[in-house]
């Protein structure tokens, strides 16, 4: 067996056992080089999976050489190539920028401990994108959402501690109804495989069984997703959590769990279920666009800066369910690209709120005025972002939102009243982007210490700048040159809608 | 006897229930805690009992005893990886409930909330 073909392994494994050895580094700084070497490499191997896809490659990967129904089996198609490389890329993108922000959050002798948990994580979020087992993905998911606990309640704030306890009941009910879900399925097939599944459902006479599962994965998946009205949780997670977290997980956390939902949905039900399409989209439909309309209104009036940006991620999540909800090839390629363009801008906006933090006295954006005097090319970073959020042409949200309008335009008079709503979002969203501008920008100077008029050089640590508009430029690089993406969205959405045909 | 043929499940629908409603009911984060555990509880109650095969025993292979009738053993071992996870799951709610305490000084949802919007 040659390397390659031991990938989808690798990307489990390398951060799934650098994790213990991580605990042992005492040395100041020791944990974060072996962290962030680990998910380079992670990163390094979504890459070369992502490569191998986009030449036509699939990635199957049987566990300990056992035959695939049998055996735990990896599977990794155009779809969980993405996903891996949102996972790997957010992750050693926010590690290399953020280690000033992290030592500044967490205290040293805690960090070994704090960056075990974060390859956990890593590795529970990639393992749920490699795996091609439902019950596997059940424990990822487990895996990902008990670490995901422990760096985000790692922070100073105390606010961090009721928000991840309120985190850690709704993201067990969710993995609770997923774990009833995929037993009824059992109870009905004996198997555990998904494809394996999707084959003998078709033998099943008595259906009845695989509906409730199908309602019961849904919305515990939908949980997970944080799909309006079951995004509460969101947040004050997101808010509260060390800067570097919400940089990580904003970008990818719930992305993960909405390709669970549309694997499951697409794969398994879509093709088994009578009349499946029409519940699915019934169902998410209105929630979507409910979702974007009210979360970008409460951002309006949001003033925290990141549970303003928190509650557009709720809003985001709603134009990728919108996409999907419409179960065409287009529609689903529109949310699909939508994942990786959100993870791209809000990726961006958190790490350049990471770097506003180290500067600013506080989050709140009377406390951030004037802030783009003192950081304007930290600030220059979030705009770019910013305006990758709202979809300014030229930018990488510009494309998606042009696909999911595209999309939503073959629906007739539904359709019109879903690109309204899309474009109330967008027009929502330069709203409350202005706002932030607007305080950084004009906003009174927060009271200056007597230390003399202006203080020299307040920019974001080197590193972080360069991080951060890198991220800014990737925006604008994918808003030009939007191939690939595409390509892969592309894929993905035709292998989902294969099994519909 | 429809009824009685699936005991089990009522019995787990309503262990269910009643999980749910401490959950979402309850104010005292220990409380809600123990409803999280009953409620997964439940669930490995319906696991354990769609793997019991009328008359099968425990399903271990001997040498002498051929033709037996086993219980599936699939469901028991997914649901030992489910018990784990759900005792993780208690000990990590219950170490956030001990920072709570010691920053808040209470374990009430209501008062965490108070004393965030007060400070």
């Amino acid at each position: 067996m040659s390397l390659s073909a031991q990938l989808p392994a690798l990307q489990i494994v390398v951060p799934l056992l650098t994790a213990p050895l991580v605990v042992l580094l005492k040395p100041r700084g020791t944990a974060w080089a072996a962290t962030t070497a680990a998910s380079a490499m992670a990163f390094a191997i979504a890459l070369a999976i992502a490569a191998g896809v986009l030449s036509g490659e699939t990635y199957n990967y049987a566990m300990g050489s056992w035959p695939a129904p049998y055996g735990i089996a990896l599977g990794i198609d155009a779809f969980g190539s993405l996903i891996l490389l949102l996972v790997t890329g957010a992750s050693t993108l926010a590690l290399l920028g953020c280690r000033r922000s992290l030592d500044a959050d967490i205290e040293q002798q805690r960090q070994p401990l704090f960056y075990a948990a974060w390859l956990l994580a890593l590795a529970g979020l990639s393992g749920i994108a490699a795996s091609a087992d439902a019950f596997n993905i059940f424990v990822f998911m487990e895996i990902s959402s008990l670490a995901g606990y422990i760096i985000v309640a790692g922070g100073p704030d105390r606010r961090a501690l009721p928000a991840v306890f309120k985190y850690l009941i709704m993201g067990t009910i969710g993995a609770t109804f997923y774990l009833i879900g995929v037993g009824l399925i059992y109870m009905m097939t004996g198997t555990l495989n998904l494809a394996d599944m999707e084959a003998r459902l078709g033998d099943v006479t008595n259906l009845d069984p695989v509906l409730v599962a199908a309602g019961f994965i849904t919305i515990g998946l939908a949980l997970k997703a944080a799909i309006f009205p079951l995004h509460v949780w969101l947040p004050n997670a997101y808010t509260y959590a060390p800067h570097a977290v919400t940089a990580f997980l904003a970008a990818c956390g719930t992305k993960v769990a909405l390709y669970v939902l549309l694997r499951f949905d697409f794969f398994v039900f879509q093709g088994n279920l009578a009349e499946h399409d029409i519940q699915f989209s019934l169902f998410l439909l209105p929630l979507a666009l409910l979702g974007i309309l009210i979360a970008s209104s409460v951002a309006l009036f949001e003033t925290n800066l990141k549970r303003l940006l928190a509650f557009s991620s709720v809003a985001q999540v709603g134009y990728i369910m919108l996409g999907a909800s419409l179960v065409t090839v287009t529609g689903l390629t529109a949310g699909i690209l939508h994942m990786f363009n959100h993870a791209l801008a809000k990726g961006g906006l958190f790490l350049a709120v990471a770097g506003l933090a180290l500067a600013a006295r506080g989050l709140e954006l009377r406390q951030l005025g004037g802030i783009a005097r003192q950081m304007p090319w930290t600030f220059g970073a979030f705009v770019i972002a910013a305006l990758s959020l709202i979809g300014i042409p030229g930018t990488a949200g510009f494309v998606s939102k042009w696909y999911l309008i595209q999309a939503t335009l073959d629906h007739g008079a539904l359709g019109i009243v879903a690109v309204l709503v899309i474009i109330a979002g967008s027009l929502l969203a330069v709203a409350y982007v202005w706002r932030i501008v607007e305080a950084a920008s004009f906003g009174e100077a927060a009271a200056q210490p007597d230390t003399g008029a202006i203080s020299p050089s307040r920019e974001a640590p080197t590193v972080l700048l360069a991080i951060t508009w890198l991220v800014a430029l990737l925006n604008v690089y994918f808003g030009v040159r939007p191939e690939a993406p595409v390509e892969l969205s592309r894929m993905a959405a035709e292998i989902l809608l294969a099994h519909l045909l | 006897m429809e009824l009685l043929g699936y005991f089990n499940y009522w019995v787990f629908a309503i262990v269910f229930a009643i999980g749910l409603y401490a959950v979402i009911a309850k104010l005292n984060l220990i409380k809600k805690l123990l409803g999280l555990a009953i409620f997964q509880s439940a669930v490995f109650l319906m696991y354990i009992t769609m793997d019991k095969v009328e008359g099968g025993t425990a399903p271990i292979i001997q040498k002498g005893i051929e033709g037996q009738l086993y219980s599936n053993p699939l469901p028991q071992v997914l649901i030992l990886t489910a018990i784990v996870v759900g005792v993780s799951m208690t000990a990590m709610g219950l170490a956030i409930v001990v920072r709570i305490k010691e920053a808040y000084g209470t374990i009430e949802e209501d008062e965490i909330l108070d004393s965030d919007h007060t400070a």
